[in-house]
């Protein structure tokens, strides 16, 4: 019934409809662009939404479509072409930026457009209000496992991280960790916010993430050494970089912005843009000095 | 080509009426139609399972065969303990570590819980509905216990990982929070409804003569249940039980909302547990394409897919024989 020519005739048709398909490059920048296209970091995901947002009812002109899915995404998306716009919680590595001279054919630009501070959550009934920078390395290695040895109950400590393409967990890996493997019991979660409600619903839990994520649940207060003063985050620890967690949340583009990106970034950095960053729970840059 | 059939049609059907000839040459021709377009729907569908299985082969071969991935990984280095930490899955480090024990027992701690809860109550919940329920209260059951395969998955793992954990740590004293029972809570939500849709038409294929003849030998209800029914509808519970753990071992969305992921090698159902679905969900986002941990991620894919095929042979092979011997009973 089936003969082997018609088998082969159908399946070259299959195939040539398969190949007909192809994908669109919207990292194509051109002048008349009014559509910008922006993906990376979680913890910047809110705050994107939120200042495309209110440029968008500033600029009508203009759609900005803001997605998550990590900075580590959203680089891979910047270096492959699809996004106009990466946010990213870590600076780029320099084989990620000669990846996108490679691949684009120009450098990556970098803007810094935030500031975040990194808090330490624990559930809002622990006694526990302040912890070292060593303590909490200790903690996460998997070397201190219970909450006594930091003035809490005789309970195991249950730790709460990111998946490995998030960018707070390359941040906490490299200034916490020391560059260190966190501990295999550390449970990751997708996202911060799913991060911060399972903090929320244990008593037992300490996690991490942007500060904006903080409600419901306690922020501890951070020494930078066991001697150091603990530092609780805020806008002036971390604008003068006292709050030792504190990092610049940055977007990063392919050679130069195009007029409308151009526009969407100065609009971001500037004053009506760091006050949605305020408004959202992030900081402002610090004015230029 | 059609010019050739209809020229060579003509001559050989020289005494049929003419009107009645074209009617039957145009209908010929739609069927021919008709069944070159299912066929190429057929066609289309395995050449899809086809090309996927021959792109995820592709990725995963480096493992094998490319020296640059051995430097960072070796196939024996997927299962043997790494020095100093030993079965650790920790592939974004300074030195990698790609055990991939933790994760498949992973997988399968949570299927079993998952089939463990979900089997014996769709089996009973099958038995009922088929056997006793009367029909009004049929046609409400059995659509209501299928309507739950169609609740999303996310939907499902976020009411575990919100509201069920807690109760779930209440109530077993779990050390943590998401653990595998909730997972495999979760997932039974999932296979439940496969199980149980299954089994019941299982159930319900058994002839009424078999019952029959059993009642008329003098067997209690009970005994026809358990001695004629079941070991008849056996194959079709079976099978149900096959495609329940297919179901369970290639959920990706519940387990990584509801489990922690917290890739440990223990027996504990009251652990943080990572599945091989889930690694692959969280990490195929970030790397970098050709990396070694990319062509980890694919060979865990693959590997994932030879545990399932081996199940659905050897169940598919299991049911076969089954039903030989029940027919060879019947007889």
């Amino acid at each position: 019934m089936l003969r082997p020519g018609r088998c082969a005739r159908l399946l070259s048709l299959v195939l040539i409809a398969a190949a007909c398909t192809r994908t669109v490059q919207p990292g194509a920048t051109g002048l008349g662009k009014r559509n910008i296209t922006v993906k990376g970091s979680d913890t910047m995901v809110i705050l994107g939404q939120r200042w495309a947002e209110e440029y968008m009812l500033a600029a009508p002109a203009v759609t900005v479509q803001v997605t998550g899915g990590g900075s580590g995404t959203g680089i891979a998306a910047l270096i492959n072409g699809t996004v106009d716009i990466c946010q990213a919680s870590r600076p780029m590595t320099d084989v990620e930026k000669a990846a996108v001279a490679v691949k684009r054919g120009e450098p990556a630009m970098e803007t810094r457009v935030a500031l975040d501070a990194l808090a330490i959550y624990v559930n809002e009934a622990s006694p526990v209000r302040q912890m070292s920078i060593p303590a909490l390395a200790r903690i996460y290695r998997g070397e201190a496992t219970s909450w006594r040895d930091f003035g809490g109950p005789d309970h195991a400590i249950v730790l709460y991280g990111r998946e490995n393409n998030s960018g707070t967990y390359a941040y906490f890996k490299e200034h916490v960790l020391g560059g260190r493997d966190f501990a295999s019991a550390t449970q990751t979660l997708a996202g911060t916010s799913a991060l911060a409600s399972a903090v929320k619903g244990d008593v037992y839990g300490i996690g991490y993430g942007g500060i904006a994520y903080s409600e419901g649940i306690r922020v501890l207060a951070i020494k930078a050494t066991e001697d150091a003063p603990a530092v609780v985050p805020s806008l002036e620890t971390a604008q003068d970089g006292s709050y030792p967690l504190s990092r610049p949340l940055y977007f990063y583009t392919a050679g130069d912005p195009s007029l409308t990106m151009t526009k969407f970034i100065t609009w971001v950095t500037g004053p009506e843009g760091q006050k949605t960053t305020t408004l959202v729970g992030y900081y402002p840059l610090p004015a230029k000095s | 080509m059609a010019a050739t059939a209809r020229t060579l049609a003509r001559p050989a059907t020289p005494k049929a009426s003419p009107g009645s000839d074209a009617l039957r040459r145009r209908v010929r021709w739609v069927e021919r139609g008709a069944e070159t377009a299912i066929m190429l729907v057929a066609i289309t569908s395995i050449v899809s399972v086809l090309l996927i299985l021959i792109f995820v082969g592709k990725e995963a071969l480096p493992i094998l065969t490319s020296a640059a991935v051995h430097r960072e990984v070796t196939p024996l280095g997927l299962i043997v303990p790494h020095p100093g930490s030993g079965f650790v899955w920790q592939p974004v480090s300074s030195d990698p570590k790609y055990n991939i024990l933790p994760l498949f027992a992973g997988s399968l701690k949570i299927t079993l819980i998952a089939l463990m809860i979900s089997v014996p109550l769709s089996l009973l919940a099958a038995l009922y509905v088929a056997e006793f329920a009367g029909k009004r209260t049929r046609e409400m059951v059995k659509p209501a216990i299928e309507l739950l395969a169609g609740i999303p998955s996310v939907v499902v793992g976020f009411f575990a990982l919100a509201v069920m954990s807690t109760l779930v740590q209440r109530v077993f004293g779990t050390e943590h929070r998401l653990n595998a029972l909730v997972a495999g809570i979760g997932l039974s939500f999932a296979v439940c409804p496969i199980v149980f849709s299954i089994s019941e038409d299982a159930l319900r294929a058994v002839p009424d003569t078999y019952r029959a003849a059993a009642l008329a030998l003098g067997a209690p209800r009970s005994e026809t249940l358990l001695r004629v029914v079941v070991p008849a509808a056996a194959p079709g519970i079976s099978a149900a039980i096959v495609l329940g753990f297919g179901r369970a071992i290639g959920e990706t969305m519940i387990v990584v909302l509801a489990s922690g992921n917290a890739a440990l090698l223990d027996a504990h159902v009251g652990r943080s547990t990572r599945t091989v679905t889930a690694t692959i969900a969280q990490e195929l986002g970030e790397v970098v394409v050709g990396s070694p941990h990319y062509h980890v991620l694919f060979a865990l894919g693959a590997l994932l897919f030879v545990v399932t095929l081996l199940v659905n042979v050897v169940g598919e092979r299991s049911i076969a024989r089954m039903r030989a011997r029940a027919r060879g009973a019947s007889r």
